[in-house]
């Protein structure tokens, strides 16, 4: 039954056009737009608006807290994953489902549900500020909002990875004496470090570009709790339209530098744990 | 399948275009207006365009008018309108988000404040302060805000047009208590928003941190939206403080020329704005907490709104322009007021 493999899709000439339409006017030109619209400021103008100390302290917040996020998620969304692929257990569709909550919930309605728990009055708040921990209106706040936003990247990147290793390679590594931990480090999580990596990638990226729940949560303090897309929006309050644009730049810079850095971690780490031959 | 389900549809299609285009008892077409305005006005407006269609009809031999709205952040909305969004009048809160439709839209004449009386903003505000009930910290008026252990609420001017009122009404009593002193009058509001240990990026959210999260001590707010929280959400938790002289709030409205001359509503958009000053208009300003211009309204509810001595922007800041560029524009006083001194 020799048969010449078929495309399924008819042409690759044509799909290829139409992805590169569809990514062009949905992706590059409004980004092109972004930056020629930077282009209509003077440099020191430019650089005036993207270095001021205020611009600085919240880049430092932003990324600061959606790293920290990011890796709070990678930590406890891998718990998930491996709970929900490892065990069997009363109510687990519905802690399956619950993971993708935070995709579906606008996420002002998120912050503003977070701030009431959060805050001095709330559930937790009442006892977290009684043993001095400050949440809401404070950059705890801010990591708790981007965590709750990024949580499920983590697992549904993971999940499907860890369904697929098989039971008897652990039952070699097993027989061939190997503690749980061992068997943990060297076998499995080598197999879904990729996995991880681009789940952590994508609860980053999301949270860099997080506004509505933040605002609520972060007080927006100037110099203390004020992120980048708040800047932006006060760029946007005083018609300052290339401003706003310039710091977007920024952030889409930094970003896709960020971005492109794990992206190349996660192909090294295929690499080198992934295509081992026999 | 699909053709049976475009014979469901179909009745109530012709419905809706024959209703579009069933020409009115007088055989003119029924205008459709569009009032883009801020947030807080959402019920003022909704009374208020179904009195005015009714104004209207009776006065234009029963000729329908629908009027709709739009509602969201000031400085929003102008962006809106800027970019495209069809509005025939704007209802914004303040006067510098309009004439952004003039320098970044070309949209409006550079004096359109001129063409309506009182400045083109036929009811008025102020603010005051709304304290919780018993009045714990005893706010009397602008100098206890900035005593230490008070915490104040108020949105941020950078993003929210009702705490641009704020913040300048803080500033001219100052500046009147100094006897004029600018320095002094900086002093005073970098101490005060050292209380502030939130900032909201709008009024609603300072509402609901002040009153639903519970905390500060005092909330600055304007009159309306404070009238709205104590006589229609807590009346056995919260006060109003009237402060012994605060700013004159002129949230101003205007027609959009460009919009209404291509869609041919000047004549409905100009009735639409003029009867905001009939004592209709008035009437339902007074009842939605906005201070009515009319002086035979305003006498009726005098009891609703307490005297206060007011001062304008003009006269204090010298219009909006020059107060957004002195204050709020980047590295203006509120920036400084926050930004660590260059080395």
């Amino acid at each position: 039954m020799a048969r010449r493999a078929r495309r399924i899709l008819p042409g690759f000439g044509l799909s290829l056009g139409l992805s590169w339409l569809y990514l062009g006017l949905l992706v590059l030109l409004p980004l092109s737009g972004l930056f020629l619209k930077t282009f209509t400021l003077t440099w020191e103008h430019f650089w005036e608006t993207v270095a001021s100390p205020r611009a600085l302290a919240a880049y430092q917040l932003t990324f600061g807290a959606s790293v920290v996020a990011a890796l709070a998620n990678a930590v406890f969304g891998l718990l998930v994953a491996w709970v929900l692929v490892r065990y069997r257990f009363p109510g687990k569709s519905l802690v399956d489902a619950l993971v993708d909550l935070p995709f579906a919930l606008p996420t002002a309605v998120a912050g503003l549900t977070l701030t009431s728990l959060y805050a001095s009055t709330g559930w937790y708040g009442r006892y977290l500020e009684a043993a001095g921990i400050k949440v809401a209106y404070s950059s705890i706040g801010i990591v708790v909002a981007l965590t709750f936003i990024g949580l499920p990247f983590v697992v549904r990147t993971v999940q499907p990875v860890l369904e697929e290793i098989d039971a008897d390679v652990e039952e070699a590594a097993a027989t061939l004496g190997a503690t749980p931990w061992q068997t943990f480090t060297r076998i499995i999580f080598p197999s879904i470090l990729p996995a991880l990596l681009s789940g952590f990638t994508l609860a980053l990226a999301r949270a860099i570009g997080e506004y509505g729940s933040v605002v609520f949560i972060s007080g927006n303090m100037p110099m203390r709790t004020e992120i980048v897309p708040l800047l932006i929006i006060t760029k946007l309050e005083q018609y300052d339209y290339a401003g706003a644009t310039a710091l977007a730049v920024v952030m889409l810079t930094v970003s896709f530098g960020l971005l492109l850095a794990i992206n190349l971690l996660q192909r090294w780490a295929q690499r080198r744990f992934e295509v081992r031959p026999g | 399948m699909l053709s049976s389900a475009a014979v469901l549809l179909l009745p109530g299609l012709l419905a809706s275009l024959s209703a579009c285009t069933k020409p009115g008892p007088a055989g003119a077409e029924p205008v459709t207006l569009l009032n883009v305005s801020y947030d807080p006005t959402r019920e003022l407006y909704e009374d208020f365009n179904t009195t005015f269609a009714k104004h209207y009809e009776a006065t234009h031999d029963g000729a329908k008018i629908s009027v709709k709205q739009s509602h969201g952040g000031s400085g929003k909305q102008a962006r809106a309108v800027i970019d495209g969004l069809d509005a025939d009048i704007v209802t914004l809160a303040l006067a510098y988000d309009v004439d952004m439709l003039h320098d970044k839209g070309n949209l409006i004449p550079k004096d359109w404040q001129a063409r309506l009386p009182n400045n083109s903003s036929p009811y008025t505000s102020t603010i005051v302060f709304v304290v919780r009930k018993g009045n714990p910290k005893n706010i009397r008026d602008w100098e206890d805000l900035v005593q230490p252990g008070v915490a104040v609420i108020t949105p941020n001017p950078k993003t929210s047009g009702g705490a641009r009122w704020n913040y300048l009404a803080a500033w001219g009593h100052a500046l009147r208590k100094a006897g004029n002193d600018e320095a002094k009058a900086q002093e005073f509001v970098a101490a005060l928003f050292k209380n502030v240990p939130v900032l909201d990026s709008g009024a609603r959210g300072s509402t609901t941190t002040f009153a639903e999260r519970g905390l500060g001590d005092v909330l600055i707010a304007w009159e309306n939206e404070a009238l709205l929280l104590t006589d229609e959400v807590g009346k056995d938790k919260f006060e109003i403080i009237v402060p012994s002289d605060s700013i004159l709030a002129e949230p101003p409205v205007t027609i959009v020329d460009k919009n209404v001359d291509r869609k041919g509503t000047r004549a409905a958009a100009e009735a639409y704005l003029q009867y905001l000053y009939s004592d209709e208009g008035q009437e339902l300003a007074a009842k939605h907490h906005y201070r009515p211009r009319s002086e035979k309204v305003a006498a009726k509810y005098a009891s609703h709104f307490p005297s206060v001595r007011l001062f304008t922007i003009d006269e204090v800041f010298g219009g909006w322009r020059k107060a957004q560029q002195t204050h709020f524009d980047d590295r203006g006083v509120f920036d400084t007021i926050y930004t660590p001194k260059a080395q």
